[in-house]
């Protein structure tokens, strides 16, 4: 049962297993292991993420294509709902064909930028997509009549789903049960189920042709497979599932903008998740997201101290600040693909076929 | 036995081909014509056309480096942008020690300073080419896919080490005296700088022109870009050709970033990624590898994206994108497709 | 007679990939000469000269010219040792001149005139064609300058792979005399070839190829009067050749 709900893609590591299973124990009671406004933040941020860099790791990791347009996709399911939202009003219908619009608009987007530059090399596509996803965050960000501009859209999503709603009166083991518990539950379900329809694609024959088309794409082509329909057909998935997971961010955070969904910090960082992770298991994309939205959070705080520390040493004291911290992930980014470029989950499954 | 002609002959390129081949270099003058329609004025139109050349000759310069690393390796480096803005912040570094011969009114002085500061700004870039090539690049030959994410990898860490040492804030400076105010021309006003600008990018275009047409490592360039495998049979060393390119490459990327500087007054720790955009636009529209096509591409984009600008500012990155299309759509591997062997 | 050989591959294997090409090739070639590799297509001929000329790497076993082992070195020291390649697909920079390409050819410096003349004698076209570009030449032409620049400078040892493959009978013929000349100059010569009336007119010695191993080697003259043993080696083979 289980087996067959993860598509016979087990973890087939048993460290492996037990770190995603404290994940999703964790994820899935978080608003009462961890009570606070921060820490269900971080969790749902953390459920987003999953899907979002998942959904990138089909792309990178499956098919071996690179892409610069997948915050472009995110953004667009994210303003699609948002701005359904502003416009039809705060109903779950509006909710409901924004999202499907975005993600039907990140479709036809990705078919045009796949159809149109993957028939040449990987490098073209990176640097297409890299164009193209820039010129769409400047387009957004000019078009404030619609957009909001630079800042962005507030808008409001139906009641049940704001910490304006009680379901229950009293507390439950001293956490609110209103509606922001609610939405929660929906970013972490739409999450859950997102991924696993991932997992169901990846194990699927489409998914296995698609790695045979990454192995050799010369050979795939020679035995009779059409490369660009499946590298394509990779990107136009990819993307769906992209617009979906940022409809989901539109939804929790009540806002919309530039700097949340389209800005090339995020795109980094999603490629910092999927590396770091493991590419070409989605499970990497679990321990990638919450690892670096933890260290986003939190680790911050640790570098604080390191840089209180170390006052007296002027240049290490700014190599440690807290704001710094990207420069040490990019170092392990870069020794990661050196030497594990499986990841994470790549050296558990090492260790766990070692033994 | 096939019964192939046996005397010696030469197949002749029909005249139509030949045109054909020759199109894009019609496309520059054509677009200028169409800006000029467009715009009507021609005093405007005359203003921004020398911006616009300006614009792209900066970005040749910047652009021309990463063509040729790839032509000639296979290499594409998503961290060029870092070297522009590390050209950038040393060039600024520098101009700000020589504050009192910027602010001379002497010519001879301002311009000895601007000079200064391009040459540590290309020094300290090439240098970091070398690393960078040593570092990040060559451990991934042939695998295009760890290519792309090891020098985005490096591009962040260099980010992030350019606010390590010049700090998180960006940097302001005023051209030199001498670089500053417009000449007027008619009822046209067209700053000096950017006519600097444009006879740089020219006598550069020039000069690479002749290096790689006229001597041995020019020689060597274009046929190590047509068949490294056979460069080497010959006994030449493409590893070490290539990183001179690659240097060289670097440190004019390191050049672009201290003249796109003086051009905006301002730099910051991100400008290197937000022009690698334009960058990569202009190395596709020309065609990846070659030094002709990302010079008419460089133009091509600095002239629309000025005249857009103009005529209707919001869509002025969107039209370039546009540009980049409608060329693809002509010719899928650009203006000037590089000849491969393999 | 013990001369020693200018060439020897020892038990070379040679990878590409998840293919075993060579599996265990002896050969020696000897000093002055031309030494004929004979094989089916597939039997790892141009695979030898690769591997020979660094462009791919032995796995295993060694590789000796003029006393000292070559094997692992990168293809440039290889090249500067006194070995030239002409590989099958020529290896013509087409968007060069014919000029520039042997401009490129002269490693160490400006061409010798002389040296220039005696090619340009050898092959007429390259004095013709000097200021086109080499895209432009046919194919007979390209494989004359192909040689050519393999020539420019004096090489103890030339690998051709092929040369007149594809090629009209009047240009094979002008080959073979080319190639008869330069023997005639102190120039060792191993050439890859199928058609076997090409290499008994102008071969020494002799070895023959199959399924990455040498299973034949001597001297020309004994193969060529010895149609039994042709037939033994390549009858299936070279047939279709002759």
């Amino acid at each position: 049962m289980l087996t067959r709900l993860l598509s016979g893609d087990t973890p087939r590591s048993s460290l492996l297993t037990v770190l995603l299973l404290i994940v999703l124990v964790s994820l899935a009671f978080a608003p009462f292991l961890f009570p606070g406004t921060k820490s269900l933040e971080t969790a749902a941020r953390i459920c987003i993420f999953i899907v979002l860099v998942a959904s990138y790791d089909l792309l990178l990791g499956y098919a071996g294509i690179v892409s610069f347009a997948h915050t472009m996709f995110f953004g667009i399911g994210a303003y699609g709902t948002s701005l359904a939202l502003s416009a039809t009003g705060a109903s779950y219908w509006s909710l409901l064909w924004g999202t499907a619009a975005g993600a039907v608009v990140a479709a036809v987007f990705a078919l045009a930028i796949g159809l149109f530059s993957l028939r040449v090399k990987a490098i073209f596509f990176a640097m297409v997509t890299l164009a193209v996803a820039s010129a769409f965050a400047v387009l957004v960000s000019q078009m404030s009549w619609l957009t909001g501009g630079e800042d962005g859209l507030n808008y409001k999503i139906p009641r049940e789903l704001t910490p304006a709603f009680k379901l229950v009166k009293d507390k439950v083991f001293d956490v609110r049960i209103n509606g922001k518990l609610l939405a929660y539950y929906l970013v972490f379900f739409a999450s859950a189920i997102l991924f696993l329809v991932m997992l169901r694609i990846v194990n699927s024959p489409f998914g296995r042709t698609l790695k045979a088309v990454r192995d050799n794409a010369f050979r795939a082509e020679a035995i009779g497979y059409r490369v660009v329909w499946y590298r394509t057909a990779a990107t136009v998935l990819s993307a769906v599932m992209a617009a979906l997971a940022g409809s989901l961010l539109a939804i929790w955070l009540r806002y919309t903008g530039p700097a949340t969904t389209l800005s090339m910090e995020i795109m980094i960082d999603i490629l910092l998740m999927v590396v770091i992770g493991g590419m070409g298991t989605l499970y990497g994309a679990v321990l990638g997201a919450t690892l670096f939205i933890l260290a986003q959070t939190y680790l911050q705080n640790l570098m604080g101290v390191a840089a209180e520390a170390t006052e007296a040493v002027p240049l290490l004291s700014s190599l440690v600040a807290p704001e710094r911290w990207l420069l040490w992930l990019g170092v392990l980014f870069v020794l990661s693909v050196y030497f594990f470029p499986a990841g994470i989950v790549g050296r558990l499954r090492e260790g766990a076929r070692g033994r | 036995m096939s019964e192939q002609a046996i005397k010696p002959r030469i197949e002749k390129i029909p005249l139509s081909e030949q045109v054909f081949r020759k199109l894009p270099i019609f496309l520059v003058p054509l677009l200028a014509l169409a800006g000029l329609i467009a715009i009507g004025n021609p005093a405007s139109w005359l203003t921004l056309t020398v911006a616009g050349l300006a614009m792209g000759m900066m970005v040749f310069i910047m652009a021309s480096g990463l063509t040729v690393v790839f032509g000639l390796m296979d290499v594409i480096n998503f961290g060029h942008g870092a070297f522009v803005t590390v050209g950038a912040f040393v060039g600024f570094t520098v101009l700000a020690w020589v504050a009192g011969w910027t602010a001379s009114p002497s010519v001879l002085l301002n311009l000895a300073a601007v000079l200064v500061a391009i040459l540590a700004a290309m020094l300290v870039t090439g240098l970091l080419g070398y690393a960078f090539e040593r570092v990040i690049v060559m451990p991934v030959y042939g695998d295009h896919l760890k290519q792309i994410l090891v020098t985005m990898g490096g591009l962040i860490v260099a980010q992030q080490m350019i606010h390590v040492v010049w700090g998180p804030d960006e940097m302001h400076l005023s051209r030199p005296e001498a670089l500053q105010g417009s000449v007027v021309l008619g009822e046209a006003a067209i700053e000096k700088y950017r006519l600097v600008a444009v006879g740089i990018g020219l006598a550069l275009f020039l000069a690479m022109r002749h290096v790689l047409k006229k001597t041995k490592i020019g020689l060597l360039v274009r046929a190590g870009v047509e068949n490294g495998e056979m460069v080497e049979a010959l006994g030449y060393r493409i590893r070490r050709l290539f990183l001179l390119v690659f240097m060289t490459g670097s440190a004019l990327a390191g050049l672009g970033g201290v003249m796109w500087g003086l051009y905006q007054e301002t730099i910051t720790a991100h400008m290197g990624s937000d022009i690698m955009v334009l960058v990569f636009i202009v190395v596709i529209i020309g065609g990846l590898g070659s030094v002709e096509g990302c010079f008419i591409g460089a133009l091509l984009v600095g002239l629309l994206a000025n005249y857009t600008a103009f005529l209707a500012p919001k869509v002025a990155l969107i039209s370039t994108i546009a540009l980049m299309v409608a060329i693809l759509m002509w010719r899928p591997q650009g203006l000037y497709p590089v000849v491969k062997a393999k | 007679m013990t001369v020693n050989p200018l060439l020897s591959l020892q038990g070379v294997h040679t990878h590409i990939g998840p293919y075993h090409i060579l599996q265990g090739v002896d050969l020696t070639v000897p000093e002055g000469g031309v030494t004929v590799l004979l094989g089916r297509n597939g039997a790892g001929k141009t695979t030898t000269l690769r591997t020979i000329m660094g462009l791919w790497q032995a796995s295993k076993g060694e590789i000796h010219f003029h006393d000292h082992m070559i094997t692992g070195l990168a293809t440039p020291e290889i090249s500067r040792r006194g070995i030239a390649f002409v590989p099958e697909d020529m290896g013509i920079f087409t968007d060069l001149t014919v000029e520039e390409n042997m401009i490129l050819a002269a490693v160490n410096g400006p061409m010798d005139a002389k040296r220039l003349a005696w090619i340009k004698d050898l092959f007429p076209p390259i004095g013709t064609f000097w200021a086109s570009p080499a895209g432009t030449l046919s194919g007979g032409q390209k494989q004359m300058l192909s040689v050519a620049r393999a020539i420019i400078e004096p090489r103890r040892l030339i690998l051709i792979d092929e040369p007149t493959k594809g090629l009209a009978p009047a240009i094979v013929k002008a080959m073979i005399d080319a190639l008869a000349e330069l023997k005639a100059t102190d120039t060792t010569i191993l050439l890859v070839e199928q058609n076997f009336a090409m290499a008994s007119s102008i071969g020494d010695t002799v070895a023959v190829m199959d399924d990455g191993r040498i299973i034949h080697s001597g001297s020309m003259q004994e193969l060529a009067g010895d149609s039994a043993l042709q037939e033994k080696l390549m009858g299936l083979s070279l047939e279709a050749h002759q």
